[in-house]
């Protein structure tokens, strides 16, 4: 019986500590993982825009999350479009050529405008330059259908370190956050009014400053005038 | 059945069993019955037609799967993918669009998966379309 305790207690130490070696493995590319589900309205309300759209079109600006897409394909029954704009950056700046972003986010997307319900633009916005962000803007708002609604993420604080953020959506009002490494930082943060400047074709609905200094928006084209 | 990494097919391969691809494809796969396997070798620049499709070497082309596509670790996809069951592993490569309501209309009388209890219920309107 003895024996049979240490023998129980011999695993129990073994156990977390194969958990632990496995996740190390598997996270090199991973320098941070946060796990903590944030409660977010901002994703709430942006789902709620898409509620009177037909088999709505969503623009997914991150990296591809595969239960982002489950859950809004299979869940939602959403057409999702994903276009990993940071691996854009990452690619100019490999290439020397981030001057070219704006060049190259005026022809960027291939969906024909007017023709995406909702834009999940996350944190991207951080990581251009004025000139790049505002092609970006520029583009994504000739893409969005007149009542459609762009989700938009932006830091209000300076975050050191060059890491990306994907946002896995755990259900329609909460969020895990997840870094991951890439080739450049966040840029200077932009305020309220340069962000409004920089979507100037949409409304903005909603605004939200977490604790975490983030500020959550979301935006909406007008429908054009009779 | 396998097709070996040295392989290299130009035009349309089409059968009516499973098949593991570890070789080049260029062109059209039509499995439709059948579950197609993208070996880790494996390199399609292909539109693709299967029942089930397993990724875990690249393909560049639509996909439309009447059952499943599942990326794997390490898989890649360039390209549209029609399926009414999507799984992204994290640490696939995936740019494009991904429609399951269109797969799901194509098989009527098949209802679509109801989301389980705490899952967010479908837009309505959506579901109009699979009607």
């Amino acid at each position: 019986m003895a024996d049979a305790r240490s023998l129980t207690d011999l695993f129990g130490i073994l156990g977390p500590r194969r958990v632990s070696e496995a996740a190390s493995a598997v996270d090199t590319s991973v320098t941070h993982v946060t796990e903590v589900p944030y409660p977010t309205q901002a994703l709430q309300k942006f789902l709620r825009c898409l509620h009177g759209a037909e088999n709505p079109l969503i623009l997914d600006l991150g990296p591809v999350v595969g239960s982002n897409v489950t859950f809004f394909g299979e869940q939602l029954g959403c057409r999702i479009r994903v276009e990993d704009v940071a691996a854009d950056i990452d690619r100019h700046v490999k290439g020397g050529k981030l001057e070219l972003l704006p060049e190259y986010f005026a022809g960027r997307f291939t969906p024909a405008p007017g023709s995406v319900d909702g834009i999940l633009c996350w944190d991207i916005l951080d990581y251009l330059d004025r000139p790049a962000a505002q092609a970006l803007a520029t583009a994504l708002c000739r893409l969005l259908k007149p009542g459609g609604c762009l989700l938009g993420l932006f830091s209000t604080a300076e975050t050191p370190g060059q890491v990306y953020t994907k946002y896995v959506v755990v259900d329609e009002s909460t969020l895990r956050y997840r870094t991951y490494p890439g080739l450049r930082q966040r840029q200077r943060s932009l305020l309220n009014g340069d962000i409004i400047k920089l979507f100037k074709d949409l409304r903005v609905t909603d605004s939200f400053l977490m604790k975490s200094r983030l500020r959550k928006m979301l935006f909406r084209k007008p429908a054009p005038r009779a | 059945m396998n097709i070996g990494k040295s392989v290299i097919i130009k035009g349309e391969l089409s059968g009516s069993e499973d098949l593991t691809l570890e070789g080049h494809v260029e062109g059209r796969i039509d499995l439709k019955d059948n579950v197609l396997t993208i070996g880790p070798n494996g390199k399609i620049k292909a539109e693709v037609f299967a029942k089930a499709v397993v990724v875990l070497g690249e393909i560049t082309g639509n996909v439309t799967a009447s059952e499943k596509v599942d990326i794997r670790d390490n898989g890649s996809v360039d390209g549209d993918i029609c399926s009414p069951r999507v799984a992204i592993a994290e640490g696939a490569h995936f740019r494009g669009a991904v429609d399951m309501q269109r797969a799901g209309a194509k098989a009527p009388g098949k209802p679509a998966t109801p989301a389980a209890p705490g899952q967010a219920q479908p837009l309505p309107q959506a579901q109009k379309v699979g009607a």
